[in-house]
């Protein structure tokens, strides 16, 4: 499988008046060529902060790089020095974000903001600029894309802004495209056109994306791997049809179990997790899930616990997979 | 039959947005909510949603229409009979982070409309009806001194909840409660949610636009689009046997956490995306995004009326598509 | 890693969280003010400016009493001395000691600038209180009023006064003064409460608040009031330099306080005769002050301004 990311060991801290905050604590995973790999988990996970990481976009101080390396077509961003940056971003790897009207220039007509990244990293002329613009428009299916160039964003509508969002990110033909909560914003039947859009595009230029987002629907309908990351660590990883059908972590359990989806039984429970994350400003020693969890061990308060492989691309950190702890209770998950 | 606690009767909200223009956010809807259900109303932005949650306890008035609670239309009591009926109207929002005021604590916040309302004469039963209510919705005394931004979003939308039902109302409004809340959050407001109806006897008007959560907490559901209500019927009913078009491809639209069934499943592609109320024309407001649409649609707005019993839509061509 | 557990079996037994408060708050609690302050301090320009004010009062006070001398008591043979020890910023045309003057001066500058600032901040909320909450229409003519009585300039305002109600000996009373800075002073401060109460009536909780059945009243007092008082806060500190000048003009241009009382202004207005005569000191010592006091005030009010702004926070 070629890789065009791997993150190894990956840590990032923030230095606050608190103290330290571990946002991401050693994660590892890759991301291969045209595949979609889905990040889930909750606020507060590190999801965010580990997209932001890739490209850098973390301010400086507070945060920094406390371990692990980010390697990007072979080499580590993270020794990357800003200038070497700014070529790699929206060039190499785009990244979209939730709020299309915030990440717009709303002072700025569309077509220049295309425009301008097309001059500054390809070396294009203002006309082959404007010619790929149109392009790259006509690709997301923005109607008269002629006309449109001339507009401001405040002119479009939400999901006509994220399909600009998204012709800004294709149209220097990234290896990666980082999408953080692309559709989280939007209207379910709009959503539904630009998770098709990203697919379709994605196609088209064997592209690989990273998908960051909460709703599992959207997992289950456009990723081929799924981590789930849960108080800064990764505690499962692997094939999405090994998460849903055979998942192992507690909390993707629990995650799984309190999704209504329009196929359960209305007489089916939704089980919900009690309490909230833990505050990452004092980590706990073991495992960050020990305070809601159903199964928990009187090892999981004190010891991280270990990855187990349930297969070559299925990984989960629990204790229950543990060969003793079937022994102690027979206490089978 | 039984009495319906709130009967709402062609409702209209308009709003002037400046040139003569009228965003017509609620534009004649007609439904009636009967006692302990859980009624739940959806649609994508603009449907006006919200905007009904609001007009239905007169946070706004209405530009027509009626809503009729305990006898009476709500739009013609007096400001003093007004403050007594609030009591029984609540409303619960859809911000936890805005909807609390940063600088008061939890205890506060809570008491809030005990003080409004006079409700107690000392301050030790004030507090004690403090504390009984953080209880009821899973807190408790020690978070009393704290302020909103030291909690998550799921403790400070328990702390909203607990505000609602400071005066022991009959019916809240639940203007989108859990659509800034964490996916596993949403369960634990959502099962609380429910727990609460049992106990306290509550009725709810939930406004969202997760289609399968309302799926699982309302008994009947109607589905807005542009100011219409398109759809009503009982949430299994709808679900399993959506007349209206734009029901179908909004079910459809909604992307089902299993991965053998959504790769397989067909979907209803709506072209374009949701217009704008402002000034809307004549006919169906539907009819630019239907690919059922005929002339007719475009001529004669459809009536909402009952297709099949306790099912209602807005459309021509119910039955032949 | 695995080899520094000792995999004893007990260790996979259920956990007993019976004790367990998934619901906990670690951190310890922040509070709104202690924050503001604690963000302050670490503003070293603003905390000079603080001690600086603190000093300055207090001189205000000590000062007129340290050097022994009355604050009108002549000495005729003693006049137009460069400061010495006998008179540690010297002595003016009557013999009196500067440095009990100058300080005397602050004293009635400080208090100036200061109820002054105070009068606007009363009337100013109020107004634009009741301007913001009311209905558009209200809304309008009141800020239409209010801009017309600040287009009336408080020069002629003063200078009406002090001719309307006559004080001996010409110059104005300290009465008269903050009345016609106050008469037109307020609108600043009412236009800025009453942006901030259309931006915090729109609020979900104020919204809240009236779904629950309060009156306008209420929401303006609970609400509103409270979540503007950083902005009022740095605009008072900013209002009072302003005012110690506007009255320090006044003094200079001899509309200010009668001799032998003296504001830092008049003391100014009286050191201009001293330049020609090459006793800079005279001028330069109260002009002095006065631009250490509103430094001084300028440089809070901008730290209180940062301290305010969640987004700076460190």
């Amino acid at each position: 499988m070629n890789k065009i990311l791997e993150i190894n060991n990956l840590a990032v801290s923030f230095k606050t008046f608190f103290g330290e905050v571990e946002a991401v604590r050693d994660i590892s995973f890759y991301v291969g060529k045209q595949e979609t790999v889905a990040i889930v988990g909750e606020s507060g996970c590190g999801k965010s902060v580990t997209a932001n990481s890739i490209m850098q976009l973390l301010p400086m101080p507070p945060a920094y790089f406390k371990a692990g390396e980010i390697k990007f077509d072979g080499e580590n961003l993270i020794t990357k020095t800003e200038k070497e940056m700014q070529k790699v971003r929206g060039n190499r790897i785009s990244m979209i974000f939730q709020d299309p009207m915030t990440s717009l220039n709303p002072t700025m007509k569309i077509g220049q903001q295309i425009i301008e990244g097309l001059i500054n990293h390809q070396g294009l002329s203002r006309e082959e600029a404007k010619k790929r613009a149109i392009e790259a428009l006509e690709l997301v299916s923005v109607p008269q894309p002629e006309k449109r160039i001339e507009q401001y964003p405040h002119e479009f509508s939400g999901g006509m802004r994220q399909r600009v969002m998204i012709a800004l990110a294709m149209v220097s033909n990234p290896q990666l495209l980082i999408a953080d909560e692309p559709t989280t914003a939007l209207d379910v039947t709009v959503q539904a056109q630009i998770l098709d859009l990203m697919k379709d595009i994605q196609e088209k230029l064997g592209m690989s994306i990273i998908l960051i987002t909460h709703d599992l629907g959207v997992v289950a309908d456009m990723s081929d791997r799924v981590v789930v990351m849960y108080a800064g660590q990764i505690v499962e990883q692997g094939l999405t049809d090994e998460i849903f059908k055979n998942t192992s972590h507690p909390y993707t359990k629990k995650l799984l179990a309190s999704v209504p989806s329009l196929d359960m039984n209305k007489d089916e429970a939704l089980l919900s997790i009690d309490g909230t994350p833990p505050d990452l400003y004092i980590p706990p020693k073991g495992c960050a899930f020990y305070d809601r969890c159903d199964y928990a061990m009187k090892i999981c308060k004190d010891h991280m616990p270990q990855f187990t492989e349930h297969s070559s691309t299925h990984i989960s950190r629990c204790w229950l997979n543990h060969p003793m702890s079937k022994d102690a209770k027979g206490s089978e998950v | 039959m039984q009495e319906p606690l709130i009967s709402v009767k062609n409702l209209r909200k308009f709003f002037n947005v400046g040139n003569g223009n009228k965003l017509k956010a609620v534009d004649g809807i007609s439904f009636d909510i009967f006692h302990g259900e859980t009624f739940g109303l959806v649609g994508e932005s603009g449907c006006g949603k919200s905007t009904a949650g609001r007009t239905l306890t007169r946070l706004y008035d209405a530009t027509e229409g009626e809503v009729i609670f305990n006898g009476k239309n709500i739009f013609n009591l007096s400001r003093h009979d007004m403050a007594d009926v609030r009591k029984n109207l609540q409303m619960i929002f859809q911000d936890p982070y805005a909807s609390l005021n940063p600088r008061m604590t939890v205890a506060d916040i809570v008491a809030e409309p005990l003080e409004i309302h006079r409700v107690y004469k000392s301050e030790k039963e004030k507090n004690a009806r403090v504390v009984e209510l953080l209880e009821l919705v899973g807190l408790n005394e020690e978070h009393a001194m704290r302020f909103p931004h030291e909690f998550s979003g799921g403790q400070r939308q328990r702390v909203g909840i607990a505000r609602a039902l400071a005066l022991n109302p009959k019916f809240i409004v639940c203007d989108e409660p859990i659509s800034a809340l964490d996916v596993s959050i949403q369960a634990q407001v959502v099962n609380l949610l429910k727990e609460l109806q049992d106990k306290l006897g509550l009725t709810y008007l939930f406004i969202a636009h997760d289609l399968s959560m309302v799926r699982y907490i309302s008994d009947r559901v109607g589905v807005m689009y542009l100011g219409h209500m398109m759809e009503l019927a009982e949430s299994e009913e709808l679900y399993d046997n959506p007349l209206h078009p734009y029901t179908k491809a909004l079910l459809s639209a909604i992307p089902i956490p299993n991965p053998d069934i959504q790769r397989n499943k067909k979907r209803i592609m709506l072209d374009g995306d949701v217009p704008s109320p402002i000034n809307p024309k004549e006919g169906c407001r539907f009819v630019d995004r239907c690919s059922y649409a005929i002339d007719k649609c475009r001529q004669v707005t459809p009536i909402f009326q009952e297709q099949e019993p306790g099912h209602y839509a807005a459309c021509h061509r119910i039955g032949e598509i | 890693m695995m080899n520094n557990i000792d995999f004893k079996p007990e260790l996979f037994e259920k956990a007993d969280k019976s004790n367990q408060n998934a619901d906990k708050i670690h951190r310890p609690s922040i509070k709104y003010w202690p924050d503001v302050w604690r963000r302050l301090k670490q503003n070293k320009l603003a905390m000079l400016g603080l001690t600086l004010i603190i000093v300055m009062a207090i001189m205000s006070f000590v000062g007129t009493y340290m050097s022994g001398y009355a604050y009108f008591e002549q000495h005729l043979d003693m006049t137009n001395q460069k400061p010495n020890s006998a008179f540690w910023f010297g002595s003016d045309e009557l013999g009196r000691d500067m440095f009990t003057r100058v300080w005397f001066g602050a004293r009635y500058s400080l208090a100036i600038g200061v109820i002054a600032a105070l009068i606007d901040f009363l009337i100013g909320v109020i107004y634009g209180g009741v301007a913001g909450m009311a209905s558009r229409r209200v809304d309008s003519i009141m800020m239409r009023l209010a801009e017309i009585i600040y287009s009336i300039p408080y020069l002629l305002v003063v200078i009406l006064l002090s001719v309307v109600l006559q004080t001996e000996g010409g110059g104005s009373s300290m009465f008269v003064i903050i009345l016609a800075m106050s008469l037109t002073g307020w609108v600043p401060m009412a236009i800025l409460v009453r942006g901030q109460v259309l931006q915090l009536k729109e609020t979900e909780y104020s919204l809240a608040s009236e779904s629950l059945g309060a009156g306008k009243g209420w929401i303006l007092r609970k609400h509103i009031i409270p979540n503007t008082l950083g902005p009022i806060l740095v605009n008072v500190t900013l209002t009072i330099p302003r005012a110690i000048f506007a009255e320090a003009t006044l003094g200079f241009l001899g509309l200010g306080l009668q001799a032998p009382k003296s504001s830092l202004g008049t003391l100014a207005n009286d050191g201009l005769a001293g330049l020609a005569v090459g006793n800079t000191y005279q001028i330069l010592i109260p002009a002095i002050l006065i631009s250490l006091i509103m430094f001084s005030f300028n440089v809070l009010g901008d730290g209180l301004r940062d301290s305010l702004d969640p987004r700076l926070r460190k």
